[in-house]
């Protein structure tokens, strides 16, 4: 199957809603090649402004154009985006609620062998600790034009965390019925729910379909939105299914594990296992390599599932 | 003075051999940044050749000079330098971008010679400041080398560390551009104009010569303990071209990280063995 860039679909869409809302602008940081936002500025140039290598500016002058009624969309990579220019997300988009949208690109380890200066594996952890800012992480290409649209539309801040690498598809349409906060369970199960969002849905899909093979009926549950997160979708599953895997591109600490272990523990409390990327920098490497360094693949994803369903049988 | 000129023409020598492995290590790899590798390449030539006080053997001597990669994604030169000065064993760089590599994209200081970790662009100046603060203290007399891109300038911490070391009266400090006029995106004077550049750090309080960055004698000289001023911080603004020694990469924003295709590896490589032939 042919493999998509998300990052791609992103400027198509942007191109498209441009048309009719004449208040949509790009911002770029030396970034419109990474970002795949040359179309948009050769259709578009006076509203593709560029701010050259300078990350905290950037989320400033967004903040400005929102302020005066622009629609920002800043692309720019994820890495520098986010810890560069934390104070200006925090104060000037999210504490002044200004109506910007971050796009943080060649998210997670998907600079793979450029080092940690590259990866972006903390920007979950910063951002969800920031009040009033969505974080959003679309999972193939019909899901990056949903949420294009729809945030195109809603008012306030968000951030939508954009992989390097070009993804298989995971819905056949963008008729899934998306909706902001609202995660979508792909495949039914009731042995235990993986929880995921981006790169990683596929991956949870495949070890799935190889649990089913040995009878464990898998839940699996793309939860596109990290902030505000889906408790409801959660505590359904941990009461249904009794055991939560997560998997993230991020690092395993106050990520997106993090954030449903609060809703589990406070709620129902279930065994779970928080996979993603350990405490030190990642290894170098191409993603394949780093997820299955890591134990992100299919074929380990089933052990830890093994693990888990007999913890929730057997007790620790 | 025949023999200053035979030294030029080693070093000369010197900087098309290391062209030439930057060339392999990139082909062989299908990654790094190759343009900005090449245009710095002379620069880094004349510090670690000839301008430096180091000891390749003992990479953490207390008296050495310091060096900064400030634009660290210009990694390949940087490793073809510190392997041909003897800091590791070249065969090395055979794992480079590999999984599990310590030779990864940027510096890192799991490679001896490497002080800091760098890639992210705009952090190198502060760094500096604070080595250039400590050998005041410590009565050293060591001295420390930034060098930045020209894209990376736009950076605003650049401009306060520049602000930092005038304060600081950092004479022990020296600064280098690479003034190829080239970023990602294209000319550095249309994402961003520098212009006037020179003005702007006079302004800041620093000591700034403009030199032709692929006359090794010239920077050389612009980077000897000679041209420092008591108090002043220096600056050296190295008018270099992107892609430099291999034609069709020179001047031309597309070959920031552009990959060679077999044919073109092939004609990168001619051109260099010839311009290695005339300068033997
Ligand atoms: C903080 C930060 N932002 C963005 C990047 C991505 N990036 C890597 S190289 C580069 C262009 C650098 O241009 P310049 O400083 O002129 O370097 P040179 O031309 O010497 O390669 C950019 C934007 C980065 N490494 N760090
Ligand atoms: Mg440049």
């Amino acid at each position: 199957m042919n493999k998509i860039h998300n990052r791609q679909v992103v400027c198509e869409t942007l191109i498209e809603i441009a048309k009719s809302d004449k208040d949509i602008v790009v911002l770029c940081s030396d970034s419109r090649g990474s970002a795949s936002m040359k179309p948009f500025a050769e259709k578009y140039p006076e509203r593709l402004i560029e701010i050259g290598i300078a990350e905290q500016n950037i989320v400033g002058v967004a903040a400005g154009l929102a302020h005066s009624g622009k629609k920002p969309f800043v692309a720019s990579p994820a890495c520098f985006l986010t810890t560069r220019s934390a104070e200006q997300i925090k104060v000037d988009v999210s504490y002044s609620n200004t109506n910007v949208k971050l796009l943080g690109i060649s998210s997670g380890i998907s600079y793979g062998a450029l080092g940690m200066s590259h990866h972006s594996l903390q920007d979950i952890a910063l951002l969800r600790a920031i009040p009033n800012i969505m974080i959003v992480v679309p999972a193939d290409r019909f899901e990056a034009e949903n949420m294009t649209r729809v945030l195109s539309e809603y008012k306030g801040p968000a951030y939508m965390r954009l992989g390097r690498n070009p993804v298989e598809d995971v819905y056949s349409s963008c008729d899934y019925g998306f909706e902001l906060g609202r995660a979508v369970t792909l495949k039914e199960g009731d042995s235990l729910s993986i929880l995921t969002f981006g790169e990683t849905v596929k991956t949870a899909l495949d070890a799935a379909e190889l649990m089913e093979k040995e009878g464990i009926k898998c839940r699996v549950i793309n939860m596109h939105t990290i902030k505000p997160i889906d408790e409801e979708c959660i505590i359904k599953a941990a009461k249904e299914t009794g055991a939560i895997m997560t998997i993230e591109e991020h690092s395993i600490l106050s990520g997106f594990g993090a954030a449903v272990a609060e809703v589990v523990v406070q709620n129902c409390p279930v065994p779970m296992k928080i996979m993603g990327i350990p405490d030190e920098p990642a290894i170098p490497g191409k993603s394949k390599e780093v997820f299955a360094h890591y134990g992100i693949s299919a074929e380990n994803l089933c052990k830890e599932a093994e693990k888990l369903i007999n913890i929730k049988k057997n007790g620790w | 003075m025949n023999k200053k000129i035979s030294q030029n023409v080693n070093l000369q020598k010197k900087a098309a051999q290391i062209r030439r492995d930057i060339v392999d290590i990139v082909y062989r790899t299908s990654a790094g940044h190759i343009g900005g590798s090449l245009s710095e390449t002379d620069i880094l030539v004349a510090l670690y050749y000839e301008v430096m006080k180091i000891d390749p053997k003992n990479p953490h001597w207390s008296e050495r000079d310091r060096f900064i990669l400030s634009k660290g994604h210009a990694i390949d030169a940087y490793y073809c330098v510190l392997a041909d000065r003897g800091f590791f064993d070249k065969e090395r760089l055979q794992t480079y971008s590999q999984f599990g590599s310590d030779f990864i994209g940027h510096p890192n200081r799991a490679i001896p010679g490497i002080e800091m970790n760098t890639g992210a662009l705009g952090h190198g100046l502060s760094i500096g400041v604070g080595m250039a603060i400590a050998g005041k203290m410590d009565n050293k007399d060591y001295r420390v080398f930034v060098l930045m891109g020209d894209g990376e300038l736009a950076e605003g911490s650049v401009w306060e560390a520049a602000m930092a070391a005038a304060n600081y009266k950092l004479d022990n400090l020296v600064a280098i551009i690479d003034r190829n006029r080239l970023q990602i995106t294209g000319k550095t004077e249309d994402v961003m104009a520098l212009t006037p550049l020179e003005d702007k750090w006079k302004s800041f309080g620093w000591n700034v010569s403009v030199v032709d960055g692929h006359d090794i004698p010239s920077i050389c000289n612009a980077l000897s303990k000679e041209n420092k001023i008591d108090g002043v911080p220096s600056l050296i603004i190295a008018e270099t071209i992107k892609g430099k020694g291999i034609s069709f990469m020179e001047n031309n924003a597309s070959w920031h990280h552009g990959v060679m295709n077999a044919d073109q590896y092939k004609m990168a490589c001619e051109e260099l063995d010839k311009m290695l032939e005339v300068l033997s």
